[in-house]
């Protein structure tokens, strides 16, 4: 299997990008290192290729930005937005991540190895999260669909506004946003959880997580919603 | 001793002016719901506006164009800063972004049909970008809005233009909001959400908090469609000096001001009418802004907030604009508060569905209602088929005929064969409000209010 290496330090992120937005067939399949990568921005957006891409350190913001396909694995931390409007695929942080990590995702799956930052998650489009640490407040803000596994614990406002996503935190939640609602767990939603933990390899027990999901009271303006609305 | 109190006849029915019939109104309707009140278009309040302007045609210290002879050139290229690929169009009228489930597809057919016959854009609107659309719309401008509804990467590398929505001028700083009623199957499913529910959009976006941001959020849609495709940033007019240059600062190829007059699907009224600015106070800070960086003519500049006719936008360009984008004009061409519709080859009166909604052909505002009379502003299956998309693109691309003859009449008779040569020196004002913030002389006098005695 073809194995490239990109060195930040000596080529540019353009380069890289170019480079992996070539045909998509001609790219199944390769394996590449970004090393030196330094926290530089927009690494490996827009890619639409079955690839994997290891990158070697520490990015910057929206590393991964609107995957399609590709597999892409940060070593270190990441920046604010990384995996951000994913369709497909999957990233993989195996540090912490900054602000709105996974934010509108509408597919793929989104791994964090350590915490996240404020507003994990927000807008989510139907991409599933797993954060192995914690996640900062106002996660899962407006929430559309899609599933977020939050081994820790969790901010203020976990999931404010949600609509149709649904959570499932193991830790404490600091406090629930409006029209959120604890829910009892269905063998569906421990087999869910099973399943998303095993993606990204961890292995805490299903039944420990509680499922967190909207009350539906803002669906439909009215009165007494009042500023909540 | 007779003490009666003395009651003046004609005063009493003399109308308070601060709680006038509407403001009476307005109270007790808030003391019956306890909700505000959302509709759609524009504000309706008077603001000074491009009305207040005159032209200085030519006469002896300058000379005209023979109005139907000589060529004057409306060519606008647009996103000329970093992308391999800018915008071309014919004219430098545009058409504003509307959402599909604020419109009917028929609608959004409709408009890409009449801009690609007359070489100008469309824009896509909190919604995503439809099939329908792409197909119609040769020059397609994408927008990426804090909702990101149906956003994704394919169509942000089919798209010609990519507009960042920071805001618009009938609600900056506010999200959007689709009521149920309009969110049908199709549209539910284009935005991830259950049919039938309100939604809400975001006024943030969910990746980036301000400026700084933005460069890079720029950086990355550029990466993304490796740097070929224009880069927009639309702002609401309200503090538009500093934001423009922030927006010039982020990396825009295109900064897109949108004024108080500017329209909406549904806006709380409170909103539509106390926040922004006239559109005419906005182009002249956003042309400073341009001035200051000395920047203009790198960034183009597209305005838009109530603009209708050919003089307008004129004015718009003799200000400094690159082009305008038109919204509710738009609207109005294909048929909004029109008093009939035309479908199956004759026209149909449309007093009965204004009447339902407590309106008529005129006064009519109810687009966040889904229940257009005249099918424009829908998406019940019925009412959109008033609207069908090759009588309504006819309509809309004579609209954008009239507005461009009358554009190029107009600097042609202030001696310009190109109409991005007109100039604010064309101009002068009405008033002294209107002079103040255009910064043109009061008509007949040298008088800049703030500026020159």
């Amino acid at each position: 299997m073809e194995s490239l290496n990109f060195d930040l330090e000596t080529q540019t992120v353009r380069d890289l990008n170019q480079y992996l937005h070539g045909d998509a067939a001609a790219l199944a399949g390769q394996r590449i290192a970004v090393t030196s990568p330094n926290g530089a921005h927009n690494i490996a957006v827009g890619v639409d290729a079955e690839l994997h891409v290891t990158i070697k350190g520490h990015a910057g913001y929206y590393a991964g930005g609107m995957n399609q396909q590709a597999t892409i694995v940060i070593e270190g931390s990441a920046g604010t937005g990384v995996a951000e409007n994913m369709m497909s695929g999957k990233v993989h942080v195996r540090g912490f991540a900054s602000n709105g990590a996974g934010a509108s995702a509408h597919g793929g799956l989104l791994v964090i190895d350590g915490d996240a930052g404020l507003r994990c998650g927000i807008s989510l489009k139907g991409g599933d999260i797993v954060v192995g640490g914690s996640v900062g407040s106002f996660s899962a803000f407006m929430a559309q669909a899609g599933r977020m596994v939050i081994c820790g614990d969790a901010g203020d406002a976990l999931g404010d506004s949600l609509y149709e996503a649904v959570l499932y935190v193991r830790g404490a939640v600091k406090s629930l946003g409006a029209d959120a609602q604890y829910e009892p767990m269905s063998d569906a939603d421990l087999d869910a959880v099973r399943l998303l933990l095993a993606a990204a390899g961890l292995d805490h027990d299903p039944a420990s997580f509680k499922r967190i999901a909207s009350a539906r009271t803002l669906y439909h303006w009215n009165a007494d919603a009042n500023q909540e609305y | 001793m007779d003490a009666k109190p003395v009651q003046f006849v004609r005063m009493q029915h003399e109308e308070s002016h601060g709680y006038d019939r509407k403001t009476i109104d307005y109270i007790h309707s808030a003391a019956q719901r306890g909700l505000y009140e959302i509709r759609g278009l524009g504000a309706k309040r008077h603001v000074p506006h491009f009305d207040d302007l005159l032209f200085l045609g030519a006469s002896l210290s300058r000379y005209p164009l023979e109005g139907y002879r000589e060529k004057c050139s409306t060519q606008t290229v647009l996103g000329t800063r970093f992308a391999k690929k800018p915008v071309v169009l014919d004219i430098p009228v545009t058409i504003a972004g509307m959402s599909f489930g604020a419109l009917s597809a028929n609608v959004k057919e409709a408009l890409g049909q009449a801009a690609t016959a007359m070489g100008t854009s469309t824009t896509t609107g909190d919604g995503g970008m439809t099939q329908e659309e792409r197909r119609s719309s040769k020059t397609l401008v994408y927008q990426c809005l804090p909702s990101r509804y149906g956003f994704n990467p394919d169509d942000v590398r089919r798209a010609d233009a990519i507009e960042i929505v920071i805001g618009q001028g009938a609600k900056p700083g506010g999200g959007g909001m689709l009521l149920g009623q309009k969110v049908n199957p199709r549209v539910a499913a284009m935005r991830t959400l259950p049919a039938g529910v309100d939604q809400r959009s975001a006024s943030r976006h969910p990746d980036w908090t301000g400026p700084d941001d933005l460069a890079i959020k720029i950086q990355e849609l550029r990466e993304i469609t490796d740097w070929n495709t224009p880069v927009y940033v639309k702002v609401g007019a309200t503090r538009t000096f500093n934001d423009v240059k922030l927006a010039v600062h982020a990396g825009a190829d295109v900064v897109v001001i949108d004024g108080m007059q500017g329209g909406t699907a549904a806006t709380q009224t409170c909103f539509i009418e106390n926040v922004g600015i006239p559109t005419l106070a906005a182009v002249r800070q956003a042309v400073d802004a341009l001035e200051d960086l000395n920047m203009k003519g790198q960034v183009q500049l597209i305005v838009s907030g109530g603009i209708r006719t050919g003089a307008d936008v004129a004015k718009a360009l003799a200000l400094g604009a690159d082009a305008v984008a038109i919204g509710q004009g738009m609207l109005m061409a294909l048929g909004c508060n029109s008093d009939s519709y035309f479908q199956n080859g004759a026209l149909h009166s449309a007093a009965a569905d204004y009447a339902a909604l407590g309106t008529s052909p005129g006064f009519c505002h109810h687009c966040h209602t889904g229940k257009c009379p005249v099918g424009v502003t829908t998406q019940d299956a019925a009412l959109e088929q008033r609207v069908q998309p090759d009588e309504g693109s006819r309509r809309v691309r004579n609209y954008l005929k009239t507005l461009n003859m009358e554009l190029t009449t107009i600097a042609r008779a202030c001696g310009k064969q190109n109409v991005h040569h007109l100039e604010p020196e064309d101009l002068v004002a009405l008033t002294v409000e209107a002079a103040a913030m255009a910064r043109v002389p009061l008509a007949g006098t040298s008088w800049i209010p703030g500026w020159s005695n």
